[in-house]
């Protein structure tokens, strides 16, 4: 028993290697120069013979690389930026649509309900390129396609956060749902201020999941949006990557910064959410 | 009588006012767009003639779609089965370990995909780092995103990133086991295999419908690793739904994409019955 217990941990510590190596080698490798870099993957980028290397830790650190992307390199900001325009709207937006919605679903019985829920569950499931070609009759007919409107929009309509919020309301225990009744509140008085602050985690968890799942948006942006000066950061890391091998290591750790901020400070939001994801009903 | 009926008006008004802008969004942005999309199905590009099944027939001859589909249904066979057992094998490791582990695993979702793309280059390119190791340990290098191996990378790929969120799953899943039950077992002498066997297994089984669920969405989102590390048109392996309908997308093929949508939509419509059905005869039981 002794044995399993070393084996497995043995095994354990292995995976975890696994999952911290490109964190790893992402952050380390924005302290090399492009020299070094160059040394490193050039044989990947077929501008050198042989076979690419990594070095675990850099063996001339430098900072220039972050100086040079801070300095330099204006379009990584305005890339920045748009991330930011699309996404911060785009999940806000997600979350005040989806709130009510959810309290919905999780207080209330009606005629319909279940094909409703079951309409909802299916728009969760489905892929982007399932409804890729309808988003994209819509907005074209609106004139949307082409803008920062047309990430933000489809956005806002997603399903997910709906089922995450709908868990956290699903546990506010009903007793004090009555009591709010008896003392004469209405329905919106009851769901502002007994669902919304007692749903918060759920909405917490809610934008964590939905911020990270579109900050990192591929598919959506490389249909709906044409024109380069409108992509986000998130397309515009492997162009740089080709292009300007001497600060793509740090643009990716940049890239990188508020997910894993999220993730420092939300993971325990993370984990109640994925656990809300769960569909039952 | 009467007042029921009148407090069910009342209920069922204000759970539709609730949720009246989610479902009008929806239906404006989701749901008429999409009857936009089976009624072009039908009709010809060009001069809008009615066409039949025509443009379904199409697609359904249609070499590209056929290798998709074929592809798309492997990955979904393979991964997702291999993901369950990994992530539920690990979870049962580190249970009683602290949160270091669970929190480790969760880090792929935290790193942005274009990285993670730029890595897996480095890595499987032919002239990469792993055939670089295999080489210095004797072995041949492989062309890893040139060859059907490509469907392995992208396997590795769906796991690294998916196994910290199915983990998280498991362990809620494991947690809701209550300890009790296994104190009695233990008290009439059940060793730690029959334990397993008897307990913890059903006592995971909503939780592998959930887990199930979750991992297929996820892997629909693999296309982008895919699609950063090899292009619009990858290694015929791993050639996917999705890049046929980006593709398809590109060339502006919008009768074609009307009818692949419309049939891939009523899969995922049946399939949401399905789980419906079965769960509801679960909850029966």
């Amino acid at each position: 028993m002794k044995r399993l217990r070393y084996l497995t941990f043995l095994i354990l510590v292995l995976m975890l290697l696994l999952m911290w190596l490109p964190l790893w080698m992402l952050v380390t490798g924005s302290f090399m120069g492009i020299g070094e870099v160059r040394d490193c993957i050039g044989p990947v980028l077929g501008q050198k013979e042989g076979y690419a290397v990594w070095h675990l830790i850099p063996r001339y650190p430098t900072l220039r690389p972050y100086v040079e992307l801070l300095l330099d390199t204006p379009r990584f900001f305005l890339m920045f930026w748009n991330s930011c325009i699309q996404v911060i709207p785009g999940v806000a937006g997600q979350l005040i649509i989806a709130l009510p919605a959810a309290w919905s679903f999780a207080r209330f019985q009606f005629p319909g309900k279940r094909a409703l829920f079951l309409l909802y569950i299916t728009l969760m499931i489905m892929p982007f390129q399932v409804t890729m070609v309808s988003s994209y009759l819509i907005l074209d007919r609106l004139g949307l396609m082409n803008t920062h409107l047309a990430l933000i929009v489809p956005m806002l309509f997603s399903t997910f956060p709906v089922f995450i919020m709908e868990k956290s309301f699903k546990a506010i225990p009903p007793s004090l749902i009555e009591a709010a009744k008896i003392d004469g509140a209405g329905e919106m008085k009851i769901f502002l201020h007994i669902g919304v602050p007692m749903g918060a985690s759920g909405i917490i968890s809610a934008g964590v999941l939905g911020f990270l799942e579109n900050w990192n948006a591929i598919e959506q942006p490389i249909t709906f949006l044409k024109d380069k000066a409108l992509w986000p950061l998130s397309l515009y890391l492997p162009d740089i990557a080709m292009d300007q091998l001497g600060v793509a290591m740090v643009a990716c750790v940049i890239a990188m910064m508020p997910g894993l901020l999220l993730f420092l400070f939300g993971q325990k939001y993370i984990e109640e959410g994925i656990v809300a994801s769960g569909i039952k009903e | 009588m009467k007042q029921k009926s009148k407090l069910v008006r009342r209920e069922t008004r204000t759970a539709w006012i609730f949720l009246l802008p989610s479902f009008l969004g929806i239906f404006v942005f989701v749901l008429l767009p999409f009857l936009d999309a089976v009624r072009r199905s039908f009709f010809e590009a060009m001069g809008g003639r009615f066409v039949g099944f025509q443009n379904y027939r199409t697609v359904l001859e249609n070499e590209a779609f056929r290798l998709a589909v074929k592809n798309t249904g492997r990955f979904i066979l393979v991964c997702i089965p291999l993901l369950l057992l990994l992530s539920l094998l690990l979870s049962l490791m580190m249970q009683h370990r602290g949160d270091f582990f669970k929190v480790s695993f969760l880090i792929p979702m935290a790193i942005p995909v274009a990285s993670v793309a730029l890595l897996w280059k480095i890595f499987f390119h032919n002239q990469g780092i792993l055939n670089h190791l295999l080489i210095k340990l004797g072995s041949q290098p492989t062309d890893w995103m040139n060859t059907d191996y490509a469907f392995l990378v992208l396997v590795f790929s769906y796991l690294w990133k998916n196994t910290g969120y199915d983990c998280v799953l498991w362990l809620s899943g494991l947690s809701g086991i209550p300890g009790s039950i296994y104190e009695a077992a233990a008290m009439d002498g059940a060793g730690a295999f029959k334990k397993f066997f008897y307990i913890t297994l059903p006592g995971l089984l909503p939780t592998l419908y959930v887990a199930a669920v979750m991992s297929l969405v996820n892997s629909f989102k693999v296309f982008r690793e895919a699609y950063l590390v090899a292009g619009a048109y990858p290694q015929n392996s791993i050639y996917m739904l999705q890049h046929l309908l980006n593709n398809w997308f590109i060339s502006l093929d919008i009768q074609k994409m009307c009818a692949a949508a419309v049939m891939l939509a009523m899969v995922f419509v049946l399939f949401v019955l399905l789980l419906h059905g079965l769960s509801r005869r679960g909850v029966e039981e």
